[in-house]
Order: structure tokens, then sequence, then C-alpha cells
């Protein structure tokens, strides 16, 4: 059964997505890699979700199946109650354009043979937007400004442009199809502080101007702190805990954010605060551990942990997947 | 005071560009005492990993280290040894660790074994000793299960695995330096704090001194004793830890650390650096940073700073401190 939520722009069900892993000359497959192993998800118009987690924990790959730039092994995606998967290639044509995408390295996501009219000018040829070529040529220059780059500048080659120019032309070409929905990939990991500023600036402009939803994915605790509304933690292709930013950085739920929250490092030179809580490494996402997938680096774990899948314990501002947050809940119904 | 470890005086390099050489690390001076820690500070193009690299006579070619600049370690200047003697102080008395612990070891070779051959190329140790010895620095640097991964292949182990053995092969002769250019930025949130640990560990139980080269200000708080900026191959501040993250006197330092966002900037504006980086070759006149600085006034421009103290551990270059300087 799934209940949606009548509010939710995009909501995603049991999202499901597996690589095969080939090996020898043959390249045979010898098993399967579930990069993504049944996710839960919703965003809600104008919030900006951050989905956080550590390399191969598959938030990149929640991402890119959203848009259908890898298929789904199984689930369902709804926009605007709509559902995605079962669309045709024709019929999801026009959801293209409501979902767009950055991503982490501006450089390898521009084409360099073509000038910086024509990378912005590409999504309105694909969705036939602008009269003629001077009606998008205008178009570019309005969109050139809005992200605070010179029009005059837009017959150069991105190559041309710094690191963070090069990210403002790939923000310029997302928006030029005037999406619902951004997907920020790492969007400032690759850029120096001082620049990551100026985008992260840019990002709250735009999303107050055009009220634009944010998927922000990204490794970075500090910048989802400062930036997002709420958060979804992944470990290991599965969700273990969601929450309004507040919360999650106040009290953590489940043991695996607490680690990340405690791997943060202050700035605060009367302090230092990292303290690693997390046992051992990050397990490859091949073999993921039975049971809980946190168990073997879980500092709280149960004997249970290693044998049961935890349960998803449903709380008023968020879900928690651990054996503990259940004890939690009926604890605090014995206090109340 | 005693002699430092390590004293770099007026280091500069260049590279040969299409209109004559390009400086990419212009006259920087640096010194770091014996079991301390210098954090090297900046933003990408700042020079801090090609000095990194000078002092280990390791700038890639076509580069070069210009005449004049000096480094001295341990009593001995390290520009002018021969070849031999100055890889054998790149085995022994200086250790290195890169970013991407996962180009730097080799694929078809153990773990322990590529360790051990660090070991025999540089000390008369018998093969059963030497082992132990590689046993020993395993466990050193929290390798859980030391003896059973001695014959593990890299791409048998972790990301955070790997940086150990990295860090163990650089300890492997006893260094009394480290240098470890952005050693946690490739690494994960809950690795990179058990890889500083490790680090702060290893300092306080070995005494080793360590170059820390790195971008991020939040490691630089964790590790350091000392700081030193870089913009546009130039130190333009040095303090100690407390000072310059409490109470930075440059621009620059300034703005850095303003644009990192916190919780308690939430819901609003980071404050910006305006512009970019200029790349080496293209560096402004005067104080390099000046288009880019609110609190730039007259001499900015056209009068290169100089270095002003503002206390006996903190000076910055900035035409603001510097009294003598008018309007």
């Amino acid at each position: 059964m799934t209940v949606l939520s009548a509010d939710a722009l995009l909501e995603i069900r049991h999202l499901r997505t597996s690589f095969p892993i080939r090996s020898g000359v043959l390249q045979r497959v010898r098993g399967h890699v579930r990069a993504v192993d049944g996710v839960d998800l919703t965003i809600f118009p104008g919030e900006t979700l951050a989905l956080v987690g550590e390399s191969g924990c598959g938030k990149t790959t929640v991402g890119r199946s959203i848009l259908r730039l890898i298929e789904p092994t199984g689930g369902n995606i709804w926009f605007r109650g709509v559902e995605l998967s079962s669309l045709s290639a024709d019929a999801f044509h026009p959801y293209r354009r409501q979902i767009q995408i950055i991503m982490q390295d501006p450089g390898s996501a521009l084409d360099p043979r073509f000038s910086v009219r024509d990378v912005i000018a590409e999504g309105l040829e694909a969705f036939s937007i602008g009269a003629d070529a001077a009606a998008r040529t205008a178009r570019v220059a309005e969109l050139m400004r809005s992200v605070s780059l010179d029009p005059a500048t837009m017959w150069r080659y991105p190559h041309e442009f710094s690191g963070g120019q090069r990210q403002r032309i790939c923000i310029a070409r997302a928006l030029a199809v005037d999406p619902t929905l951004l997907i920020c990939d790492e969007a400032t990991s690759a850029l120096d502080v001082s620049i990551q500023a100026q985008i992260l600036n840019l990002l709250a402009d735009l999303q107050a101007a055009r009220r634009l939803t944010y998927l922000f994915i990204t490794h970075d605790l500090g910048v989802v702190r400062y930036f997002a509304t709420r958060v979804a933690v992944m470990y290991l292709g599965r969700i273990v805990e969601t929450g309004p930013v507040e919360r999650i950085f106040a009290s953590p739920r489940h043991p695996y954010t607490k680690a990340l929250l405690a791997s943060i490092p202050s700035l605060d030179p009367a302090r230092r605060s990292t303290r690693p809580t997390a046992l051992g490494d990050v397990p490859s996402p091949e073999r993921p551990p039975p049971g809980c997938h946190y168990h073997p680096r879980c500092p709280e774990r149960l004997e249970s942990c290693s044998r049961a899948d935890p349960p998803v314990v449903a709380f008023p501002d968020g879900i928690c997947r651990c054996v503990l947050a259940d004890a939690g809940g009926q604890a605090r119904t014995h206090a109340a | 005071m005693s002699a430092p470890l390590l004293s770099v005086e007026n280091l500069s390099i260049s590279f040969p560009g299409d209109a004559g050489p390009v400086r990419v690390v212009d006259r920087v001076s640096l010194s770091i005492a014996l079991g301390e820690t210098l954090a090297l500070v900046g933003e990408s193009g700042s020079g801090k990993s090609m000095t990194a690299l000078a002092i280990m006579r390791l700038v890639p070619k076509p580069g070069r280290i210009e005449p004049g600049g000096r480094v001295g370690f341990q009593g001995r200047q390290l520009l002018s040894l021969s070849v031999p003697d100055m890889r054998a102080v790149r085995g022994g008395g200086i250790g290195m660790i890169f970013q991407e612990p996962m180009t730097s070891l080799n694929p078809v070779t153990s773990v322990g074994d590529q360790v051990l051959e660090a070991i025999e190329l540089h000390a008369s140790l018998s093969r059963a000793d030497a082992r132990s010895r590689v046993i020993e620095l395993f466990s050193l640097v929290g390798i859980p299960d030391a003896k059973r991964r001695f014959g593990a292949y890299p791409h048998q182990l972790s990301g955070g695995l790997k940086q150990r053995v990295m860090i163990a092969m650089a300890m492997a002769m006893r260094p009394r330096l480290l240098i470890a250019d952005e050693p946690t930025t490739a690494l994960d949130a809950t690795i990179r704090a058990q890889i500083l640990e490790l680090l702060r560990d290893l300092s306080a139980t070995t005494g080793t001194a360590l170059l820390l080269i790195t971008h991020d200000f939040g490691v630089v708080n964790e590790v350091a004793d000392r700081v030193a900026v870089m913009y546009a191959g130039q130190i333009v501040e040095e303090g100690t830890r407390v000072e310059l993250l409490g109470r930075p006197r440059h621009p620059y330092t300034q703005g850095l650390l303003r644009s990192i966002p916190k919780a308690e900037t939430r819901g609003r504006r980071l404050d910006e650096i305006k512009g970019a980086v200029p790349a080496p070759g293209h560096w402004p006149s005067g104080c390099r940073f000046h288009p880019r600085c609110s609190n730039a006034f007259a001499p900015c421009p056209r009068v290169e700073p100089v270095r002003t103290a503002v206390s006996p551990t903190q000076a910055a270059c900035c035409h603001l401190l510097d009294r003598s300087v008018q309007p």
C-alpha cells in the first residue's frame, strides 16, 4: 500500500537501482551491487532537501534515477502525482524540462566546442522555447545577467572562464527551461571556499526569485547546516534518518547521523571538536553487512542488529531506521 | 631560541611561459620548530603544494627553484645537496604523504611488501626485523589486524586504510618532519575524523613535526599549532592557530573565514570575496589581493605591502597594519 502526500512535489517509493558487477576477460556478470536499496523520499515544493552521505552510499544514483539518466530496477517516482517510471520516452520529455540537474565538475559538464551562448541555448532549442535564434540569444543574455555573468562574454568558450563562472554557466543552462526542481549534485564541492560562498548566495537568490525546489546532494555537512531546510541521511543504499535541519543537528536519532555530526571540524579556536565515533571503515556496497548495514561500525549496536533489518520508525518530523529509535519512542510514551 | 627544524627562506619557483618565466611561488619564508605542526593554507593555485614539493626538491619539470632561495633542514642546506644525499633525506629525515592514496600505491605488490621495500632501501635491517618493523608501523597508524593486512593488496583496502598505509610508509624511517598534502581531502567525513586523530596522536607520541598543506580551516583547527596563509604565491599572514582563527588581521584571511557556511550564519547571506583567485602570470600589482579587497585604499594597487608584526607570533602583509604607509 502506498500513501502519497497530497502536497508533495516529488515522491519516491521503494526505489531500487542495482548495477551488474562484471569480471574476467568475458566480462561475465558475477553479481549485482544494490546502489539504492529501497529508498523512500518526499520533496515538498519550495524546500531544500539535503541528501547526505559518504561516497558509495547511493545518493548520486538517487538523483540520476529521478531524471532517468539511470534506469531504476524497481520502485516508483511520482512528480506532481504523475508516475514517471511508467512513462514512455516521449511522454517523459516534458518532465525532463521540469527537473534539471547541476553537477560537481562544471569543467567536464560543458562541451568545450560550444560557445557559452550555444551551451545555454541548448535546452531552449530542445524544448522549442523562443521564436527564433535572435529571441533565444536575447533570452541567453537575460539568463546570464540573472547568474551575474556579463552577456558580452556569451560568444566565448567554457575554458576561458574560471571554475566559479563555469558553475554559473551550468546554472544558467539549467534555468533556461524554467524548471521546478533543481537537483544540485555536489554542486559546490569542487569550488574554493570563497567561490562556494558566491554560488550558495546565487542559489539562495534564485530560489527566492523563482520559487525553486532543490534536491541538494552533498557530503558536506557544514553546507547542509547552512543551506538546507530538511535532511535525509543515506548509508549504503538506504535512508537511515530524515528530519528538519535544526532538529537533525540539535538531536540526531540515528547513530550514523551522530557520527557524521561529530566529524564536522569546528572553526572555534577554543575547542577542537571532531571525535571519530564511527568504528572502522565504510564497507564495500558490493557486500553490505547483513541486518542493519551500519552495525559493524555502530558503537551502540545490539546483538540483534547483525541479524534483523532495523525497523523504520516514524516520528512526527521524520523517520529513523534503527532499533534503538523504536525503544526510544516507547520510553517517551511511558514518560508522557 | 634553538634553531628551527626546517627553515625556508626567500623561496621562489617559476615555470617557463610564452612571455618568459612565470612565478608560482614568490619569495616564501617559513619555519617549523621540532615537533611543531604548521598548517599552510590557501585556495587552489596559491602555491602551497608547490612550496611543499620544493622542500623535497620534487618540483615537476620544467619548473625550477630560482637562485637565492634556501631550505635548511637539521643544519643542512637541502637545495645544494647531491642527488643521492637528497634521496637519503627523502627516505629518512622527511616523509611525505599525498591526497590520493589510491594513485600512490603499487597495485600489484602487497602493502606490507611496499612498506618493507621503503625500509630496506634506507636501512640495513634483516628481512625478519624489517618485517616486524612494518607490522609495528601498521599498528602505530591504527591498521586493525596488522599481521594479516601485511599481505593485502591496495584494491582490497578502503580509502581510509590506504591512507594509513601511506602514513606508515612515510613514518617508516622515523622522520623528524612529515609533509602531508591534503591528507584528508579525498576521504569521507567519518574517516577524515579518524585520520585527523591519528595525525595528532602521531605527533604527540613520536615528536614528529608536521607541515600540513590544506584548504580547509576546520582541518587547521583540529591539527595545527601555527598557521601560514598563502595567496597568489605569497604568505600573506601567519600566526598561532588561536590568533589566526580567533583574530585574523589580513583582509584575505578574514574574508575566507567569513565565507565558510556556519550554523550561526544560517538564513543570512554568506560574506563573499568578490572575483576569483588570479592565476600565476596574472598577479595584480602592489598588494595582489587589492582588486578583491573591500578595504583597499590608495597605496594598495601601487605598493607591495611588507610583513608587519602584530604580536610576537602573528604577522600580516597589509598596508592597513603598517603605520609608515600614508593613504
